[in-house]
């Protein structure tokens, strides 16, 4: 068993260079459709570091819940559609039967009120538009805030149903580990210091000093350790990291299924998964209720040389922008960390640890347990640059 | 009745086609249940059949002789071929290294040859015959149910 380099193919990381500051988001955007909010929102974040541009409160909040949309519609998605079939005995969402029928109904449910979020604060749920350096071109009236109130709390019931279903769940695999991830003091994904649970924690821009590329040994792969070990990111790292930060509504509600972190559990990350959508639902709710957004005007941005880091929470862990620019404001580098790059180091540790303890175990055996456990991580297929075949030796 | 054979296939792109396809279940699920029969979407299932499909809907460019080769097999086993999205209607945005100047190619090259990757990223219509578009980046949600409609009658599932 090993890790295999698959296709490079679209070379972002070239294609970056020469990009002009105001068009770059929509740029990368393009690097994974799943998570291309969390790219035009890190992005975005680095670039307004990098030319100094002070961000409204007003902008603040839209991008919290930009985020908040991405967290409902993805999480929901990797639980329903790829956990869920797990758990039932069943290859896919299409053969759940009668008696599956409400999560069915529940999946659909769930994931579109996130859609909608998206729709409403970047214009898509998919390569969002409302959204440039800077602010927002477009904001959400008051009618269609009340709207969304409502749609958010009309799923809070299948949201908890799910929570439970996933706390329910039996599987485990436990093996102690370093956790990494940004620990907002509101659990927004947007901004904070950068916190592991062995002990550190550092402001977003001195990130490079803690995380570090590495050969992958018996590959050509790359990979990231953190302080020189392997670590992993992610809703499990988030929730062992700040569970505390929840939104009230949310731990008065799951209050008995947070005991269960800090948690090694790698599968406990489907239970944090579903925690997070609850958080998302609830401080979205108290955003959009609390607040009448108004048009601001477009922040003026003055191009120059410069350079700045942008780091935020994307579903599957800590995604990192650095970005340097030249003096008409074109980018001439961009280094950028996404989660499944980071989590593959442990990710292969881990399968190494689980085929141990199946030896002599029937191979088809073997096979589903491993898709089981890399299907917890949720690892991204297009963004990754490499991923795990199993070969057998 | 026989269900509509599909199967949703992804190459050079960023799945955010395949992506849409899913948000579109979520009010169309139910409806195209019992009319649709998918056959093939890695993303939604493990146990995956290309076969004897009416329609393939294809995501992303062509970047690769292995991809090159795939989508021939998948056109040989479907009766009509619909590109979704802009990769796969004419390459962009995923063929950005098409437009590289010389020292970006010299630092891809090893990566392309190691890939055997194609000189260019290309549309699909460069390698197999394609029956239809759905155009946008993202593709358009109500073309991509338009079109499926259209299919559904085409081949006399409604
Ligand atoms: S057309 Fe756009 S959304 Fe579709 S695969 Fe290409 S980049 Fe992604």
């Amino acid at each position: 068993m090993k890790l295999k380099i698959s296709e490079n193919k679209r070379f972002y990381t070239q294609a970056i260079r020469g990009k002009e500051f105001g068009t770059l988001p929509y740029v990368v955007s393009r690097i994974c459709g799943t998570c291309s909010v969390a790219h035009l929102t890190c992005c975005t974040e680095a670039v307004e570091k990098a030319m100094g541009v002070e961000i409204s409160e007003q902008t603040r909040l839209l991008r919290k819940l930009a985020l908040y949309g991405l967290m409902i519609r993805d999480h929901a998605m990797h639980l329903y559609l790829f956990v869920m079939p797990d758990i039932m005995g069943k290859d896919s969402v299409l053969d759940f039967d009668e008696s599956q029928h409400k999560l069915v109904h529940d999946a659909f449910k769930v994931k579109s009120v996130g859609n909608d979020l998206s729709k409403l604060i970047v214009g898509r749920a998919v390569h969002g538009i409302y959204s440039q350096v800077g602010g927002y071109t477009k904001v959400p009236t008051k009618d269609d805030a009340r709207k969304m109130v409502k749609q958010l709390k009309g799923i809070r019931g299948e949201v908890i149903d799910l929570i439970e279903i996933m706390n329910d769940c039996d599987f485990k695999f436990e093996r102690a580990r370093n956790f990494v991830g940004l620990a907002p003091k509101d659990f927004s994904f947007l901004e904070g210091s950068i916190k592991s649970s062995s002990g550190v924690e550092i402001p977003e821009e001195n990130y490079s000093d803690y995380l570090k590329r590495m050969i992958i040994p018996y590959s050509q792969a790359t990979g990231f350790e953190f302080q020189r070990n392997e670590f992993m990111v992610g809703a499990l790292a988030r929730m062992n990291l700040n569970k505390q930060s929840l939104h009230r509504d949310t731990k008065k509600d799951v209050r008995k299924f947070l005991k269960a972190f800090p948690s090694s559990n790698v599968y406990h990350n489907n239970l944090a998964q579903a925690i997070e959508v609850l958080h998302s639902v609830d401080h979205s709710i108290e955003i959009l209720q609390s607040r009448a957004f108004k048009q601001e005007n477009k922040v003026e941005v003055k191009p120059k040389e410069c350079e700045g880091v942008g780091v935020i929470e994307a579903p599957r862990g800590t995604l990192y922008y650095w970005l340097i620019f030249d003096k008409s404001g074109n980018a001439k580098y961009g280094n950028l960390v996404i989660p499944t790059a980071q989590n593959q180091v442990i990710m292969a540790s881990d399968i190494k640890a689980l085929v141990q303890g199946l030896i002599g175990e029937d191979k088809e055996r073997i096979r589903m347990e491993i898709e089981k456990l890399i299907r917890a991580y949720d690892p991204c297929m297009s963004c990754a640059t490499h991923f795990l075949k199993v070969n057998w030796v | 009745m026989q269900r509509l054979k599909v199967g949703i296939f992804s190459f050079t792109g960023d799945e955010g086609c395949v992506i849409t396809f899913l948000e579109i279940l979520n009010y169309k699920f139910f409806e195209w249940r019992d009319l649709v029969d998918i056959r093939y979407c890695k993303t939604l299932k493990s146990k995956n059949r290309m076969e004897g499909l009416d329609v393939a809907f294809v995501e992303g460019a062509i970047s690769s002789e292995k991809e090159a080769k795939r989508v021939k097999e998948i056109r040989r086993n479907c009766r009509k071929l619909i590109s979704i999205g802009s990769c796969a209607i004419d390459g962009s945005p995923s063929n950005h290294r098409n437009f590289f100047d010389k020292a970006r190619m010299k630092e891809i090259r090893p990566v392309m040859k190691k890939f055997r990757h194609l000189k260019k990223v290309v549309p699909l219509k460069d390698i197999v015959k394609v029956d239809g578009e759905v155009p946008g980046c993202p593709m358009l949600e109500d073309a991509f149910v338009k079109c499926l409609e259209a299919e559904l009658k085409e081949f006399g599932v409604v």
